[in-house]
């Protein structure tokens, strides 16, 4: 017996790369600084998910810590609907839209075999493609019982950790370099859950919004470039 | 050197197989393709930079086009070079054409990671509603990047001489495994100085009872031994799950 708060299995799986959700192929706009020459080194990468933690994450945790929280105390299925409506309308980009519905998709799928709730089937019903902060919510909180913190952390993580390694693979920075990068931001990443955890009870409306313009600028350039010459991630 | 190890192959549950540590050892996959239900047949075509995977997809796009109904994902490292080559070559209606972004890890999104190539497949299926076959092209890689079975039901791995007859006889996943070996570009074996006979022969000794085709684009630009073991496949798949939903 413990009293020590433990991590469960499903928070690990989910902020690991390898869950195979699709997040892979998708930098958070890194790819277009690398192109444009804002990030070239360790420094700038630092600067960019310093950035990127407090914008993106901050937004997303929000919703996933918001999402857990319903899907624990058990939501009508219109909720999905109101849930995921309130944080399109904080993502002004429609790249990063797109990003996070394609990302939602392949994470639902993936979470389809590994921890089936009705609650995920509701959301599956009432938004056909949800964002990705709402489907780890819900995969936390209905099928595996993690906490709203854990769910913000989750995606707060994944907001630095998925751009840091599109970094080594398009500047073949040193992967030391780059995992550092991202544990240096453990205080503000506790701190952004922390903050998602105590506003997740509120009505959809109700949800903080954070702003980034920089990346909705850098999501959209990245789609323009995208039709006139090569791009390797999908954003 | 052997061991014991239990798994499960289709039909034979339960059964104890040998399992030989050699790394170098022939066999077919050892697990059962996904349920598929009716839909297309899911056809991988896999191989090293330049082997011919474009061309071979062209070829049977031409051969197969007016038979069946068909379409087409690419992930090239260059994400849409494949597909605009499809497509400038006209032998596919650009509808039929997707192309996945890979994150620079073409291997990740055919085997680790296949939600953008799934999407992707969903994408065409939703357009046309019968389709027979869905060749996926993955992008350019080494001799250990082979489809998952939840991509492809079935797969080809496609080498060619100009690599050296030496590839065969590397093994990898992909020459050992893959359910069709092409041997590409034939025409060239005098010029590059590869001895087919040595090739061949160890290609089939790498793979055991698995399927060997040597082939020239070039001399044969209908690709028709390839074409005829697609086929074959596409007539097992229908047999095994019934036509497509009309
Ligand atoms: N001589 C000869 N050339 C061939 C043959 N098949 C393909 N080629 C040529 O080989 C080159 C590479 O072919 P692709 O089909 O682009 O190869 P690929 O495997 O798709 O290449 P990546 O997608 O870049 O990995 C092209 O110039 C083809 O015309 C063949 O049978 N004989
Ligand atoms: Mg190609």
């Amino acid at each position: 017996m413990t009293a020590m708060p433990t991590v469960s299995l499903a928070t690990l799986a989910l902020a690991d790369s390898r869950f195979p959700g699709g997040g892979h192929a998708h930098s958070g706009g890194l790819e277009e600084a690398v192109h444009r020459g804002t990030v070239s080194g360790p420094e700038q990468l630092a600067e960019f998910l310093h950035g990127r933690l407090h914008g993106a994450g901050a937004q997303t945790a929000v919703f996933a810590a918001a999402a857990a929280h319903a899907a624990a105390r058990g939501v009508r299925p219109d909720h999905w609907s109101l849930l995921d409506a309130e944080l399109e309308a904080r993502t002004p980009s429609p790249a990063q839209r797109a990003a996070s519905r394609a990302q939602g998709r392949g994470t639902l799928r993936s979470g389809r075999a590994a921890w089936p709730s009705r609650a995920l089937d509701e959301l599956l019903a009432t938004t056909g493609s949800p964002h990705h902060p709402i489907v780890v919510g819900v995969l936390l909180g209905a099928g595996a019982s993690a906490s709203p913190t854990d769910a913000a952390s989750v995606v707060a993580y994944l907001s630095v950790s998925g751009p840091a390694s599109a970094a080594v693979r398009l500047l073949g920075l040193d992967p030391f370099a780059a995992n550092a990068a991202v544990t240096a931001l453990r205080a503000d990443t506790e701190r952004i859950a922390a903050e998602a955890a105590r506003t997740a009870g509120h009505r959809p409306e109700n949800l903080p919004g954070a702003s980034s313009p920089a990346l909705d600028l850098l999501a959209e350039q990245h789609q323009r470039h995208h039709r006139e010459e090569v791009r390797l991630f999908a954003s | 050197m052997q061991a014991e190890h239990q798994h499960h192959v289709h039909g034979q549950n339960g059964h104890r197989h040998p399992v030989d540590f050699d790394p170098t050892a022939a066999g077919p996959d050892p697990f059962a393709p996904a349920a598929s239900g009716s839909r297309p047949v899911r056809i991988g075509i896999g191989g090293p930079v330049g082997s011919g995977k474009t061309a071979l997809t062209a070829a049977l796009c031409r051969t197969l086009g007016s038979e069946l109904e068909l379409a087409v994902v690419t992930n090239d490292i260059y994400t849409t070079e494949d597909a605009d080559f499809l497509r400038q070559a006209g032998v596919l209606d650009p509808g039929r054409i997707e192309a996945v972004q890979t994150g620079a890890c073409p291997h990740t999104a055919i085997r680790d990671d296949i939600t953008a190539n799934l999407d992707a497949v969903e994408r065409l299926q939703q357009r046309y509603a019968s389709l027979d076959l869905v060749l996926v092209e993955s992008g350019g890689d080494n001799l250990t990047a082979v489809f998952s079975r939840g991509l492809a039901d079935v797969q080809v791995f496609v080498v060619d001489v100009a690599g050296g007859d030496k590839v065969p006889r590397k093994g990898g996943p992909g020459v050992t495994t893959a359910d069709l070996l092409v041997v590409n570009k034939v025409d060239l074996a005098e010029r590059v100085g590869a001895d087919m006979a040595v090739m061949l022969a160890d290609a089939h000794r790498m793979r055991g009872e698995l399927a060997v085709l040597a082939q020239s684009l070039t001399e044969d630009p209908a690709a028709s031994a390839t074409a005829d073991w697609v086929r074959r496949q596409v007539a097992e798949h229908r047999a095994a799950v019934g036509p497509s939903a009309e």
